[in-house]
């Protein structure tokens, strides 16, 4: 579904990425975990076209999508909950779910979804009218999810979905990812921590310094270290 | 009092005007960070528009010689068009720089629509009567009143209600203030970014033209400059409202023009040439005591 080849990004002369091969297949929970700096922000930020590469090959559904705009992007079923939610505060929840359904032409079935999704989310419901802004963290990043969610996108990317919130919540969060991959959703997800990520993910890849330096399903990470030694570098090296 | 209240019908019915240029400089601003000083030359060519360009001083009508609602949509669409030919050939092609190169854009901007209207039309001041009948003063409530300044407060009435009903109630309204807050998340919801500043310039034209009309019936007098005070008055209207809330742009135009009226009147003599550094003085003090402007909206502009 999602195809990226020798992806490279740069900041000016910072090389954020470098010829980073990920490969998303339909139905999968994707995760790609590194430690800060790591460019899995820059990943998804290029992904939705947020930032040009500077090399390689994005393709989605077989076609070419490295440096669209994002607003076009979001019409041919990609979505990113960027890392730090980015809701609109001084607007309403509801306000806030209605740009996310502007881009849909199907009017009956938004309203369908729009309940299910409520139903999802059910402090949303309670909050409707009320200023994004005055959300707690938890809050916000169910409303970013479901707001992404009402674009009704094929591949929902989420950065850091458990950043800044209590273990409860992330623990609701990651629920709510688990039900909608099991409906048959694709999910990019990146991650800081390793913690949580073989609950959900099928495959994981894990990011350093701009380059992928592991990659397997998440049955094989299972049983062993292999992830947290590449997360960390080698095995008891003290640059972690 | 008679005497005060009729200040003070003065002093709502400039207030008024600013703070429809106020709202222009803050939409615009809201969508791209751009504080467009080439809305006073909006304003300068919209009243041009209605003459024909000669060097003659008392210069045949153009657009004004229409009728009344002909002029008025004229006057409109010369303003709109070219608040969307500035937006289109300066500013999108900058549209990711950073504000101050906007800024200065801008300024590149309104000198180059000023001198293009100097060769057109001279630099010289020129009279034009447009809307006489609206000179005359009506009486209200035992008030003698300008009509031109019944209509001119009506007008700004009627516009800031259409457009919080725009910016509240319709799906473009919305997407704009999504865009205004966060604008590379708007992009990411699938809001069209040309579009929406495209709508923010146009509104800014309407509101343009408006008091291009207003301005002229109240003066009868062309003059090159003549958007440069409403529009230094307007920045400092946004900035003391507020930098990013329209509600601070439109409650800053009405304090600005209020004060520099109630200034005017009640100043001793000696004082009055210098009226204009007593609003400025005013702005800072405002901003001394609240430097975020009187209506602070969340985050400033987000990044994703
Ligand atoms: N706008 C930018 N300008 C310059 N350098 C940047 C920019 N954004 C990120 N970088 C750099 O690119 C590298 C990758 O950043 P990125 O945000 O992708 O990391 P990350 O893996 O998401 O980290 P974190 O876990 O802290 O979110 C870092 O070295 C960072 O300093
Ligand atoms: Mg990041």
């Amino acid at each position: 579904m999602l195809d990226i080849s020798e992806l490279t990004v740069r900041y000016g002369k910072l090389t954020a990425l470098e010829k980073t091969d990920i490969r998303v297949d339909e139905g999968e929970a994707v995760f790609v975990v590194g430690p800060n700096g790591a460019g899995k922000s820059t990943l998804l930020k290029t992904v939705a076209g947020l930032l040009r590469p500077a090399g390689g090959r994005i393709a989605f559904e077989g076609q070419s999508i490295a440096g669209g705009a994002p607003e076009r992007l979001c019409r041919r079923g990609l979505a990113l909950v960027p890392e730090g939610r980015h809701i609109f505060r001084t607007l309403t929840v509801e306000e806030n779910l209605l740009v996310g359904m502007m881009i849909r032409r199907d009017r009956a079935a938004v309203q369908d979804d729009l309940e299910q999704i409520l139903g999802l989310f059910p402090i949303l419901r309670e909050r409707f009218r009320g200023v994004a802004g005055n959300l707690s963290g938890g809050e916000q990043q169910q409303l970013a999810i479901a707001r992404a969610l009402l674009q009704r996108p094929r591949l929902l990317m989420i950065d850091e979905p458990s950043l800044g919130l209590a273990p409860l919540v992330i623990d609701q969060v990651y629920a709510s990812l688990k039900e909608l991959n099991a409906t048959g959703l694709t999910l990019l997800v990146v991650e800081q921590s390793t913690a949580r990520v073989l609950d959900l993910a099928t495959r994981v890849y894990v990011l350093r310094g701009g380059k992928v330096v592991l990659s397997d399903t998440a049955e094989a990470l299972a049983s062993g270290d292999a992830m947290e030694e590449a997360y960390f570098g080698y095995a008891g090296q003290a640059d972690a | 009092m008679r005497n005060f209240m009729q200040v003070m019908v003065d002093a709502v019915a400039l207030g008024s005007l600013l703070a429809l240029v106020a709202l222009a400089i803050g939409l615009v601003f809201g969508v791209m960070r751009l504080i467009n000083f080439a809305q006073g030359d909006y304003i300068t060519i919209g009243a041009y528009a209605l003459v024909v360009p000669t060097a003659s001083l008392t210069p045949a009508l153009f657009i004004g010689a229409l009728p009344v609602p002909l002029m008025v949509a004229g006057v409109l669409m010369v303003v709109v068009l070219l608040a969307l030919a500035t937006e289109r050939v300066a500013f999108r092609p900058l549209r990711n720089s950073d504000p101050a190169t906007l800024l200065i854009s801008s300024f590149a901007v309104s000198y180059f629509l000023q001198h293009l209207v100097m060769l057109l039309h001279t630099g010289r001041p020129k009279s034009v009567g447009i809307g006489q009948a609206l000179t005359t003063p009506i009486e209200i409530l035992g008030l003698r009143v300008p009509g031109i300044q019944v209509v001119t407060m009506a007008v700004t009435a009627a516009l800031l209600i259409a457009l919080v009903l725009f910016l509240k109630r319709t799906p473009m309204g919305i997407q704009m203030r999504a865009a205004a807050e966060n604008f590379q998340m708007a992009r990411l919801l699938g809001v069209p970014a040309n579009r929406v500043i495209a709508v923010a310039f146009v509104i800014s034209g309407l509101l343009g033209g408006t008091v291009s009309l207003l301005l002229i019936v109240q003066t009868g007098t062309l003059d090159i400059r003549m958007g440069l005070m409403p529009v230094i008055f307007a920045f400092f209207a946004t900035v003391i409202g507020g930098m990013g809330s329209l509600a601070g742009a439109a409650l800053g135009g009405f304090l600005v023009g209020v004060a520099s009226v109630l200034l005017q009147s009640y100043l001793p003599e000696g004082l009055r040439p210098f009226r204009d550094a007593f609003v400025f003085g005013l702005v800072i003090v405002i901003l001394l005591v609240r430097p975020k402007g009187l209506i602070v909206i969340g985050a400033a502009r987000e990044r994703v």
